[in-house]
């Protein structure tokens, strides 16, 4: 079931941390990233990050399908600035050093090249710690964490239930969707679009009815089991703060604060080199 | 019916459940190679029509993060905002709808496509571009053409596959006033 979150269960450094503790790692990690564009910094974040991959034991190669994804996207969203905005790098850093030309509006300068540069750490800044998150957490812990960051155990337990919830959706809708293939719906490319919509419609309705009284016979459960009652509860897969886990979160609140002194240095997101 | 907050609490969880597979796992080919079609959308703003904005809007964040964490490419935090704000919208309008007392007329469906059309366009057209300007420092032009084809595609998918869940979920709730006395004589 914890397939689809790719959780890689593996004794090592980092899958003892608590869940919390790495939810806050990865929050503080991910403001760092996405706060600042100062090249210098985002070059550390990617090699830290590959550093962290050898501790927790997880191998290139169990994530290798995810990367190669993410480098398709990344890709595809390069070409897709360059083509839209060829000249965003220029109006970002404030000057102009062409390189040469693809005829038009297409003069490839160093600026945008490096405002390129700049996309593709950020990505390799911000990705890998991610995946490396989802591979060392327990999806089970992944809940009760969320509620020792301070969200409230309600929407928490929102999130555990539909963690719990999603391989027997999965489930029900193969079967449904298995059922209306032998009454002859079909969803594949031989169809019109129309008739595609219409036929995931032939799917789609059993599934959310039952789904309806899913929630029905769930809340009257939980109901009658006095949920919502306390303003606190208690978790299953909760554990204890530890020496490691402190350690953790102070570093990586390191990095956001050097993050933020870089940029208010920088006297903005970016690091002029041009200038 | 009566609003209990449980009800509220699982219907997000089953809510996101189904986003999440509906997203994931459901792919409907189009015409466009590589492409597929987004049903998730449908579903979202039939369960903000039916549970209200908190729901609405949990549904959007809880599914579309999990979508993002599965592919492992990372949160595309503008994104999920977005597809949060248009769960949000829907759901403020679930007050006009009576759909648990099984009535969904052809005003209604007038009114739910006409909120899905505005909701679209403010989460895709708006929402997500700006925070992809702030967040990731992405030109605007490109930001904004992206969220104008992904609103598009998502109010077509929308108006086809939410329309055609509220009514059957109005057709399969039993009526107020639908039993009749019957009479000896």
């Amino acid at each position: 079931m914890t397939n689809i979150f790719n959780y890689i269960d593996r004794p090592s450094p980092i899958h003892r941390l608590t869940g919390a503790t790495k939810l806050v790692c990865l929050l503080l990690w991910s403001f760092a990233a996405m706060s600042t564009y100062d090249t210098r910094l985002l070059a550390v974040l990617p090699v830290i990050s590959f550093g962290l991959f050898a501790v927790s034991k997880i191998k290139l190669r169990d994530v290798s399908f995810m990367l190669g994804f993410t480098a398709v996207f990344m890709v595809l969203n390069n070409v897709l600035v360059f083509a839209f905005s060829p000249q965003h790098g220029v109006t970002l850093y404030g000057t102009r050093h062409a390189l040469f030309s693809l005829g038009g509006n297409y003069v490839v300068t160093k600026e945008q090249l490096f405002y390129h540069l700049n996309l593709v750490l950020k990505y390799l800044a911000s990705i890998p710690i991610v995946l490396l998150f989802v591979c060392t957490t327990n999806p089970s812990e992944f809940a009760a964490s969320l509620n020792r960051i301070g969200v409230k155990y309600t929407v928490a337990y929102s999130v555990a239930l539909a963690l719990r919830y999603i391989p027997d959706i999965q489930r029900e809708y193969h079967e449904i969707s298995q059922a209306q293939q032998a009454r002859g719906v079909e969803m594949s490319k031989k169809q019109t679009l129309v008739k595609r919509l219409k036929s995931a419609g032939a799917i789609l309705i059993p599934l959310i009815l039952s789904s309806m009284d899913r929630i029905e016979v769930i809340s009257n459960a939980m109901e009658l089991r006095g949920f919502g009652k306390h303003k606190k509860r208690t978790w299953y897969m909760g554990r204890p703060f530890r020496g490691a886990d402190i350690a953790a979160m102070v570093l990586c609140a390191l990095l956001l604060a050097a993050a933020i002194l870089l940029n208010i240095h920088n006297g903005g997101r970016f690091w002029n080199p041009f200038a | 019916m009566k609003k209990s907050p449980v009800r509220t609490i699982v219907a997000i969880g089953i809510g996101a459940a189904l986003f999440f597979v509906l997203g994931r796992f459901v792919a409907i080919p189009s015409p466009v190679p590589n492409t597929n079609i987004c049903i998730q959308y449908g579903l979202l703003a039939f369960m903000a029509a039916i549970f209200g904005p908190v729901a609405g809007a949990l549904i959007g964040l809880i599914g579309h993060a999990l979508i993002d964490f599965s592919y492992g490419w990372g949160i595309w935090w503008s994104w999920v905002i977005a597809s949060a704000c248009f769960g949000g919208l829907m759901g403020i309008v679930a007050k006009r709808f009576r759909l648990a007392d099984g009535i969904f007329e052809k005003k209604d469906i007038l009114t739910f496509n006409i909120f899905q059309i505005i909701g679209h366009v403010i989460a895709w057209g708006v929402i997500a571009p700006v925070l992809d300007i702030v967040m990731y420092a992405e030109p605007a032009n490109k930001v904004f053409i992206q969220g104008l084809v992904g609103g598009l595609v998502n109010i077509v998918t929308t108006a086809i596959v939410g329309t055609l869940l509220c009514v059957a979920y109005a057709a399969a709730k039993p009526k107020q006033g639908s039993l009749e006395e019957e009479k000896d004589d």
